[in-house]
């Protein structure tokens, strides 16, 4: 810290550098300046775009079959869709990881395993989605899972809310998992002894003291895990099978009959009313697009803002 | 905080008893992931069998292929199995490692310029910038594409003569290699300026201090000592970008042309103009197949292949991370 402010402080103009050196750092401006410019022509573009076509009967309106766009209603479904997905895959992934992670820090015996659990994670965060979808159809279309999606005659459809949610958990788990490791690594040493110098246990210690204080870091990766649950689009094409309106199953109990059917989520809105998607409804697609970019841009901004408050504030050693 | 006192957590939530827990649920996870490993290969293994090594060769039109082992599935006569994908291999080999190759070179000069040279309100923007382009949706990114990008290329990119040129072969409409790297190079490039990033940061200020007292320029005190002792960032960095690359379905799905067409770098430059499409959207445009047998055997056996080289390059990269721990710099 102290040696960038310094160096900060005096700043070497580069008038004396060699021609090369300064050529490099004007491409160093350059594509700085490139990055920020399709940041901001992305925001822009969607902006104008998602104004200009969305209208708010297309978020209380389901989709209907028809050729133009205006025949063919809105994209509530999609939308509550992501969010009946959001709230399913973050209520499995975020206790699961916040387990695995003090498992990691506080446990981790034996070394082996421990080794073995952070290579899992490490793994499973570099899988491509796509192959987690495939093994989700082979895992929900077993017939011992069968009460979790549409079952006809002993055949398991295997495409339904549970089924996609289960599968996305497994994509936010690693963010879970890093951030939550990172904020049980950064309480020093003295603070678990503290505790247990009085008598608590180490799963005590944990519940109440340790999760408490590393709920900033927590919540950070929660937020980025629902970001990439809500932005995730093969696992929802192919696990949740592909149509435009809830399917509800017959003869299920109020939630049950939706979650165990098929749906839809804004990013397979997107994909299928994209000109290279089924329905091709151009408009229609730039304003759940602007939706969606809109979801995850909150979500980022969230996560920036606990981030930043949970470094102001938590600091163990002062 | 009296009550905090009171031995509230009995034999119910003794440690021993918590840690068996959460033991059985990180083997649990472990688990799944062997499990998911030996289902994918196992459920691809009729295609590897009755392919060979000649499933990553080259011969014949994989369109045609793939039609033809779909249909058998629908028909009910003998299954079909012939599937040279190397189309597709090639496909994923040229929008993977162009992406990356470019993504690499801009994201080194990002980081260097966030972490040494950018002025403080700069680096203050260009951070939240990095992390947004990281997280938005790839499916918003080939939305852009398919409506923005494509047609651009499409129509003042590919000269006429170019589009006569090849008319026999394949129409160049736009969608092509070029817009498929364009769109995964801004994809990938944040995932690796942030890792970068990291890096660059966690070099000794001692070293770069030595380097300056010697009367070393700022920039190439960066560029030989940082850089140089960030290597093991950038190497996790790239290979983590590979590995994200390497799984794009969705966006590449969108972009890439769905052509099982090999372009021919010999052609000259053609061949960015020219349609593809790689191994990850080749499951996700032929989804409906699942339910066949030889249709589901051959998405398998791709997506076996893309989950042995993701997890590859991904274990490879934590690898170096870790080796970057060693040398104390991260």
């Amino acid at each position: 810290m102290e040696a960038a402010t310094v160096k900060k402080g005096a700043v070497e103009g580069s008038a004396t550098w060699s021609l090369v050196d300064r050529i490099g750092l004007a491409i160093c401006w350059a594509l700085g300046l490139l990055f920020c410019a399709i940041a901001v022509a992305i925001v822009v573009y969607l902006f104008v775009q998602g104004i200009k076509f969305l209208k708010p009967s297309m978020l209380v309106t389901p989709a209907a079959s028809g050729f133009t766009e205006s025949e063919s209603g809105g994209f509530s479904d999609a939308l509550i869709g992501t969010l009946i997905v959001a709230v399913m895959g973050i209520s499995i992934a975020l206790p699961a990881g916040v387990a695995i992670a003090v498992w990691l820090v506080e446990y981790g015996r034996p070394a082996i395993l421990a080794r073995i659990t952070e290579s899992t994670i490490e793994a499973i965060a570099g899988i491509p989605s796509i192959v987690l979808a495939l093994f989700g159809t082979v895992i929900f279309s077993s017939t011992a899972v069968g009460f979790l999606s549409r079952e006809t005659e002993g055949v398991v459809f295997g495409r339904s809310f549970f089924a996609a949610s289960a599968m996305l958990s497994l994509v936010a788990l690693p963010l879970i998992v890093a951030s939550t490791r990172e904020g049980l690594n950064s309480i020093p040493r003295h603070v678990r002894e503290a505790s247990y110098a009085v008598g608590k246990t180490k799963a005590a210690t944990t519940r109440r003291i340790l999760l408490p204080s590393c709920r900033p870091q927590v919540a950070t990766g929660m937020m980025l895990g629902l970001g990439r649950i809500v932005g995730d689009t093969a696992i929802i094409v192919v696990l949740l099978g592909a149509t435009q309106n809830f399917a509800p199953v017959e003869g299920a109990p109020f939630p049950l009959n939706y979650l165990r059917g098929a749906g839809t989520t804004l990013t397979n809105f997107v994909y299928e009313a994209s000109p290279t998607g089924n329905l091709n409804q151009p408009q229609k697609a730039y304003a759940a697009a602007f939706v969606l970019l809109l979801m995850v841009l909150v979500l980022n901004g969230a996560a920036d803002v606990v981030h930043r408050r949970a470094r102001k504030v938590g600091t163990w050693s002062s | 905080m009296e009550e905090e006192l009171t031995p509230e957590y009995g034999p119910k939530w003794s440690d021993q008893r918590v840690e068996r827990m959460l033991g059985a649920l990180v083997c649990f996870v472990v688990g799944l992931l062997l499990a998911m490993i030996i289902v994918v290969f196992i459920k691809g293994w009729p295609s590897f069998a009755h392919n060979g090594l000649s499933w990553f060769g080259p011969g014949g039109d994989v369109d045609d292929q793939l039609n033809a082992i779909f249909l058998s599935g629908q028909s009910g006569a003998e299954y079909v199995y012939t599937f040279h994908a190397w189309p597709l291999i090639w496909s994923t080999l040229l929008i993977t490692g162009g992406a990356v190759l470019i993504a690499l070179f801009s994201a080194l000069f990002v980081a260097v310029f966030i972490v040494e040279f950018a002025p403080d309100w700069m680096s203050n923007i260009l951070q939240p910038v990095v992390r947004f382009l990281a997280s938005v949706p790839s499916v918003i990114y080939g939305l852009l594409g398919v409506l923005v990008l494509v047609p651009f290329i499409g129509n003042n990119l590919i000269s006429e003569p170019q589009k006569a040129s090849v008319a026999g072969v394949i129409s160049l409409t736009g969608y092509s290699l070029l817009a498929a790297v364009t769109v995964l190079t801004i994809m990938i490039a944040p995932l690796m300026v942030s890792i970068f990033s990291d890096g660059l940061r966690s070099v000794k200020p001692g070293w770069l201090e030595g380097s300056l007292a010697l009367g070393v320029n700022r920039w190439r005190t960066t560029w030989k000592i940082a850089v140089r002792s960030a290597r093991p960032a950038i190497v996790a960095g790239t290979v983590l970008a590979v590995a994200r690359a390497i799984g794009e379905s969705v966006m590449l799905a969108m972009l890439s042309g769905s052509v099982g067409f090999a372009p021919n770098p010999a052609d000259g430059l053609i061949f960015i103009y020219e349609p593809s499409r790689p191994l990850a959207p080749t499951i996700i445009k032929n989804i409906d197949q699942l339910s066949s047998p030889p249709g589901s055997a051959t998405l398998f056996s791709i997506a076996a292949v893309l989950l042995f080289s993701a997890a590859t390059f991904s274990l490879a990269g934590s690898v170096a991370r870790r080796a970057m721990r060693k040398y104390g710099a991260a």
